[in-house]
């Protein structure tokens, strides 16, 4: 092997260098690219491994922490949530449908691995400027892909957020997140054991595709990135329903000792985290792997992302039962090697060893680097800006902006409803589905606000943890625990790094006070194309509990005569708003920043209101302040509000900035809630008790949005200006 | 009442429709896998929905060839009931025991909603608890849900009054009501002997208020009252 031999395969002088002390030779050319894989960023976390031991991961909720396929948490009744967010950001703009489906599909796996079944789908989309000439192409192909695979397995999306951005217009992000219920005595884990035993192979052949997809996917892109289409894997979602099946009906029996999807880096990165966990050895014989095509070379198969795969170590006399349910659904089965007790992975092809090497070499020794970091300055100061345009034209030109528009023609290529558990649908809170057989249901969102993360990575971190956390809270489901996705630019420039570090810190201090532990998760590098970087994207996906289904609150519950309460204070904060992004076309200012007491106290206050049933419908307040909150419920609902400002602000039309600020302002820890008349007087005294402000401004009324002196809008036109934007850019007539 | 409930690989709507049964007799179907030669006893026999063997060639095209499917055909000839749902509904057309065929949305995207139907006809053993031309909601979830049939036989088949449901104009605004393109915004059919139905909505993932309204739960109520006796 020379050095250009390294190169290709993604390692420096350093890391060449290691490889050679930990094997003790020169690698075969298979050898090479099992380093190759098991060392790209994707797979060893080497620039973020050390700060994420900074997260937060525990609570007496929490069965499982982040280091298994999924994290597991506790949800009562002898019952466990398994749940997880991963990205395909890479393969998704390369060619949008492949990778935004096995996206899904692999992010199911890692659920079922574990013992789960899939109840429930989200996702968190980015995509460039809405005007940019691919947007088109890849929001249309990602959606497609994800509704493809999802759809066809049977589980529900119920939740999840699409955004626009220039940054992200040469790396889009595709962040799938599943949720899987399962007995609490009955989940599967990776780690190896029982010397001979039996590896099993069991789901669809083995091909070319997605060969070096992890290492494709840990670096940058240039203007020749789609010659990497070949990475990119190709998805059955129709093989994975029968792996689904035959795995969940193999694991009603005492049958499997360790089980593992195949991911990222396949072959290669499941056997070696099943012998790494169990510390024990691991031999493949490659001649008894199922394969699409006769002529692959041991370094293909061992580097194949081929989907709808999984790795097993079975208890040796319950072989032949494992057999019968696999051959029952249609899906290979074959026995491919064995464990030892070398601590050595050995991979034999046609009778020659093909590589042997140290387990610990790849997984635990694998390079680490604590890359140098510089902090964003954060810029508070925001350019004087003045509009003469009406303030009804300001509230619909916001409703009709990308980032705030009704993402329907995205959730309804999404199936909603199959196993019947939704309660309530995307465009609300959160997502709600039942717990079969049950009164209790699971509440999931997943949120994160780039822009503000951009100008403060810190407090952008503490944001997207908070609006999940509250988004759930909105709902009457206590929050129990999140998975993230942590996507960002290229670590080894400071300034990105920086924002990593910092983000870290500000999950890390929300999900501390509003105990919130992080249970799974998953980072996503290089993001950037000739060098320009997406914004920092933390996608946090977190969980809550409905205790009682007759307990929930959604946004669109409201009834005429209501009185309208805002709960947490006026609103002040413009820096980073939508209303200045999509007036002024201006991005600048700081992010509101969360005091997290706060967060917690006003979330508390707002499950006490509804367990208490004080309330009719609760919208959380986020982009585009009160006036978007309250359009949004009005949408939902069809049902429309007056809202009375103090009339000092209405009269001193001379400057409009104070009226901006209440109306679009950003401040964070507000919901809106309406409440009928004869439950004032207890709503106001539940806030007096928690001390938290809330302020009457206005009551629930049939057909239009009110602003008492100011402006009326009809209910339709807010229902026009929200609904029309994609269906338009997407030219549905 | 004996349900019978046929299972294809990539069947994903077995369960739902399970437990609406369940729910509704209090008994569970029995599951009859595709592989089997033999219809076990039974006075109705489901066909649900989900992507049987992938979609793959053509939705329900494989499906309609399987060995358990000629035994449905011949003990449908001697009067058993039979219900297709979504890809039960495709399958049935593929296999010919409804007339027509689903093809692609004209949208040409998968949809999901709930969409408003009327009952045409309320003399069927799947809409006795039904009233006549009762306007309902169900959802939907499909990619090839576009009822087509040549003029002749879709002008019969509105002459024998063998729509079993139409879509019809709701409050949405920025979607059609039809949400896939069905000629006469068909969303279900009868054979001709109203003993065979094949829709394209979902009724048993609408059996609960709370997972947004209870329509569906009338047919199965229906075929059970009228079965039952």
């Amino acid at each position: 092997m020379n050095k250009e031999d390294y190169i290709q395969h993604g390692l420096n002088e350093k890391e060449a260098e290691k490889l050679l002390e930990g094997l003790g030779r020169e690698p075969t050319i298979t050898e090479m690219g099992i380093y190759s894989v098991m060392w790209s960023e994707h797979c060893s976390y080497k620039s973020s491994r050390h700060w994420l031991k900074n997260l937060h991961t525990q609570g007496k909720q929490v069965i499982q922490g982040p280091g298994e396929n999924a994290g597991v948490v506790d949800i009562g009744d002898g019952l466990a949530a398994v749940f997880k967010m991963e990205s395909h950001n890479h393969p998704s703009f390369i060619e949008p449908y492949q990778g935004a489906a096995t996206g899904v599909g692999g992010i199911m796996r890692d659920i079922f691995t574990m013992g789960a079944r899939p109840i429930a789908l989200l996702n968190s989309l980015r995509f460039g400027d809405i005007n940019h000439k691919k947007t088109k192409y890849l929001l249309s192909g990602a959606v497609s892909g994800i509704g493809g695979y999802g759809n066809c397995v049977g589980v529900p999306t119920v939740a999840g957020e699409v955004g626009f951005d220039k940054s992200y217009n040469g790396n889009i992000l595709v962040n799938a997140m599943c949720v899987g219920i399962a007995n609490i005595n009955k989940i599967f884990y990776s780690a190896a054991s029982g010397i001979d035993n039996p590896v099993v192979y069991v789901g669809a052949k083995t091909g070319r595709d997605g060969i070096h997809g992890a290492t494709m996917a840990s670096g940058e892109f240039d203007k020749d990135s789609e010659k990497n289409r070949p990475t990119v894997q190709v998805g059955d979602p129709f093989t994975e329903k029968l792996l689904l099946e035959a795995c969940l009906e193999l694991m009603k029996e005492d049958a499997i000792i360790a089980i593992q999807d195949m991911g990222a880096a396949g072959l290669t990165s499941s056997a070696v985290e099943m012998a790494s966990k169990g510390s024990v050895g691991i031999e493949l014989c490659l001649d008894e792997l199922p394969k699409r095509e006769e002529n692959l070379s041991a370094y293909e198969m061992m580097l194949s992302e081929s989907q709808e795969r999984m790795l097993m170590v079975l208890k040796p006399n319950k072989k032949k039962l494992a057999e019968e349910i696999f051959l029952k659904w249609g899906v290979d089965f074959s026995v491919i090697g064995k464990i030892t007790d070398t601590k050595k992975i050995k991979v034999i092809y046609k009778d020659k060893v093909e590589a042997n090497i140290p387990i610990c070499s790849l997984a635990d020794d694998a390079p680490m680097y604590v890359r140098p970091i510089k902090t964003r300055k954060v810029d508070k100061n925001l350019t004087p800006q003045k509009t003469n345009i009406s303030f009804k034209e300001i509230i619909l030109k916001i409703l009709n902006s990308p980032n705030i528009c009704s993402k329907k023609w995205v959730w309804e290529q999404y199936d909603r409803t199959i196993m019947a558990n939704t309660i309530d649908k995307p465009g609300g809170n959160a997502g709600i589905v039942r717990i079969e057989g049950t009164d209790k249901a699971l509440s999931l969102s997943c949120d994160v606000t780039p822009r503000y993360c951009h100008a403060n990575a810190y407090e952008g971190a503490k944001q997207a943890v908070a609006e999940c956390w509250r988004n759930i809270v909105s709902t009457g489901a206590k929050p129990i625990a999140i998975t993230n996705c942590l996507n960002f630019g290229n670590p080894e420039k400071p300034i990105i790094m920086g924002d990593f570090v910092s983000t870290i810190n500000g999950i890390r201090d929300a999900s501390i006070t509003l105990d919130f532990p992080v249970v799974s998760g998953n980072v996503s590098l290089y993001n950037e194309t000739d060098s320009v970087a997406i914004k920092p994207t933390p996608t946090i996906g977190g969980l809550g509990i409905i205790e009682d289904l007759k307990n929930l609150s959604t946004i669109h519950t409201q009834k005429d005569g209501d009185i309208i309460i805002l709960i947490g204070g006026n609103g002040k904060h413009l820096g980073r708003s939508i209303f200045r992004e999509v007036i002024f076309n201006a991005e600048d200012g700081d992010a509101p920043s969360v005091n997290l007491n706060n967060e917690l106290n006003n979330g508390n206050l707002i499950l006490n209101l509804i367990k208490n049933k004080f309330v009719n419908s609760v919208h959380d307040i986020s982009d585009g302040g009160l006036i978007v909150t309250i359009a949004e419920m009005i949408i939902s609902s069809n049902i429309g509000a007056k809202i009375t400002f103090q009339n000092n602000l209405i009269n001193s039309t001379s400057d409009h900035e104070k009226l901006y600020e209440e109306m679009f302002g950003e401040d964070q820890s507000r919901y809106v809630i309406t409440v009928s008349s004869d439950k004032v007087q207890d709503t106001i005294n539940q806030c007096t008790k928690y001390d938290v402000s809330a302020n009457i401004i206005g009551n629930v009324q049939k057909n239009n949005l009110e602003i008492d002196g100011l402006v009326t809008i009809s209910n339709n036109e807010l229902i026009d200006s929200y609904e029309s934007v994609l269906p338009s850019m997407m030219n549905i007539k | 009442m004996d349900v019978s409930l046929i299972i294809f690989p990539g069947a994903n709507c077995d369960k739902d429709t399970s437990l609406a049964i369940k729910h509704i007799t209090g008994k569970h179907p029995k599951h009859v896998w595709y592989k089997e030669t033999t219809l076990p006893k039974s006075d109705l026999v489901i066909l649900p929905g989900g992507f049987s063997h992938g979609d793959y060639l053509r939705s329900g095209a494989i499906a309609a060839k399987a060995p358990i499917i000629k035994d449905l055909i011949k003990k449908s000839a001697d009067g058993i009931y039979v219900l297709g749902i979504c890809n039960g509904f495709q399958i049935l057309t593929e296999c010919g025991l409804l007339q027509g065929s689903l093809i692609k949305n004209n949208s040409l995207k998968f949809v999901s909603r709930n969409v408003r139907l009327r009952v045409i006809r309320n003399d069927t053993i799947f809409t006795s608890n039904f009233k006549e031309n009762e306007d309902v909601n169900m959802p939907i979830a499909h990619h090839d849900g576009n009822f087509y049939i040549d003029d002749n036989s879709l002008k019969k088949i509105e002459e024998e009054g063998r729509v079993a449901f139409r879509y019809i104009e709701n409050n949405a605004k920025h979607s059609p009501y039809n949400p896939n393109g069905s000629l006469n915004d068909i969303a279900g059919v009868y054979n001709d002997n109203f003993k065979i139905l094949g829709l394209m909505p979902h009724p048993e993932r609408a059996i609960d208020k709370i997972t947004g309204g209870d329509h569906g739960a009338k047919i199965f109520e229906s075929m059970f009252h009228s079965l039952s006796q």
